[in-house]
């Protein structure tokens, strides 16, 4: 499967997700956000990080860069694409997922291993996982609460497009459980045709025993399958 | 080539460019726990009649355009595209 991953000045997690891709047989290609074509791609990852550092809005600028004209056109032809963390935040800019990242509720910079739930494991990005899963997942954010108007937040749920929401370590979701203060606890949606999918939590930090877990290999393995 | 005084220049030059500002602030339904904490301080200082705090964003906008209303367009077509983001946030367009 080929893999691209979207480099932007301030990107900081690009090597992260190579490292995982690669740890996972990905043919994967890094692209610089001011080339004009994409090599054809399979997926499309646009990585965390502080791209452009978060001028303006988090993603507004690199929303608006060169290639995601291409990343844009491909997602529309039906092309994976996933967008984690500050991706999540330059898809909302883009318009290819719906919504936008607001400050933290808390005000403060996030950093820390918390738990989310698979809300919808029928899916090319989380097919390898069971249904209301409780993973392990490391968060790091300071605009990461999630919110949408009404009736997009109802499209969300009777079409099941939400992936991922907060919890605690039993698998409760409730306000305790929030961390940023997003709407539902929402942590990662898909588009209507789930070929699209923005997450906060950070998968690609979770994919080696060394380090951390490997709670986040199975997104990998869902995309292969 | 006949020349012009610099105080003319200026005029011309001044005549040519228009300027804006715009404000963008959260929706009235979107959590500003910025304006939030800010007026919580205030409070603190004392200034009691204060009832609501919202931050937000300023622009100034200097355009190459004698006609007003165009370039009130384009600066609108501006606050679209990038200034403002439309599902959380509204705008204010002045000229000054």
């Amino acid at each position: 499967m080929n893999s691209s991953v979207i480099v932007f000045p301030g990107s900081n997690c690009d090597r992260d997700i190579a490292v995982a891709l690669e740890k996972m047989q990905f043919k994967n290609k890094m692209i610089w956000h001011k080339e004009t074509k994409l090599p054809k791609s399979d997926l499309i990852v646009i990585p965390g990080g502080f791209s452009y550092g978060d001028y303006l809005r988090s993603g507004a600028i690199a929303g608006k860069s060169l290639i995601i004209n291409e990343v844009i056109k491909a997602a529309n032809e039906g092309c994976l694409v996933l967008g984690i963390c500050n991706g999540f935040q330059i898809l909302t800019e883009t318009g290819l997922l719906k919504g936008a990242l607001l400050r933290n509720k808390n005000l403060k910079f996030i950093n820390k291993d918390i738990n989310i739930k698979v809300i919808n494991n029928d899916t090319k990005f989380s097919n390898k996982y069971k249904k209301n899963q409780i993973l392990k997942i490391n968060i790091a954010h300071n605009e990461g609460n999630y919110f949408t108007n009404p009736d997009h937040l109802k499209e969300l749920n009777n079409e099941n497009l939400i992936a991922f929401k907060y919890c605690n370590k039993n698998g409760d979701i409730n306000k305790d459980s929030n961390p940023n203060g997003s709407l539902e606890n929402i942590a990662g949606i898909f588009n209507s045709k789930k070929n699209i999918l923005g997450m906060m939590p950070h998968p690609e930090r979770m994919v080696d025993n060394l380090i951390s877990n490997t709670d986040g290999v199975n997104l990998f393995s869902s995309l292969l399958n | 080539m006949r020349s012009i005084s610099a105080k003319q220049l200026q005029l011309s030059l001044k005549k040519n460019k228009l300027k804006f500002s715009v404000t963008v602030t959260l929706k009235k339904d979107v959590l500003d726990p910025q304006g939030k904490v800010v007026q919580n301080t205030l409070q603190n200082l004392g200034m009691d009649n204060l009832t609501s705090i919202r931050q937000g964003k300023y622009f100034e906008i200097e355009l190459n355009d004698s006609d007003q209303n165009k370039a009130e367009k384009k600066v609108n077509d501006m606050c679209k595209k990038l200034l403002a983001n439309l599902i959380i946030e509204d705008y204010k367009v002045t000229k000054i």
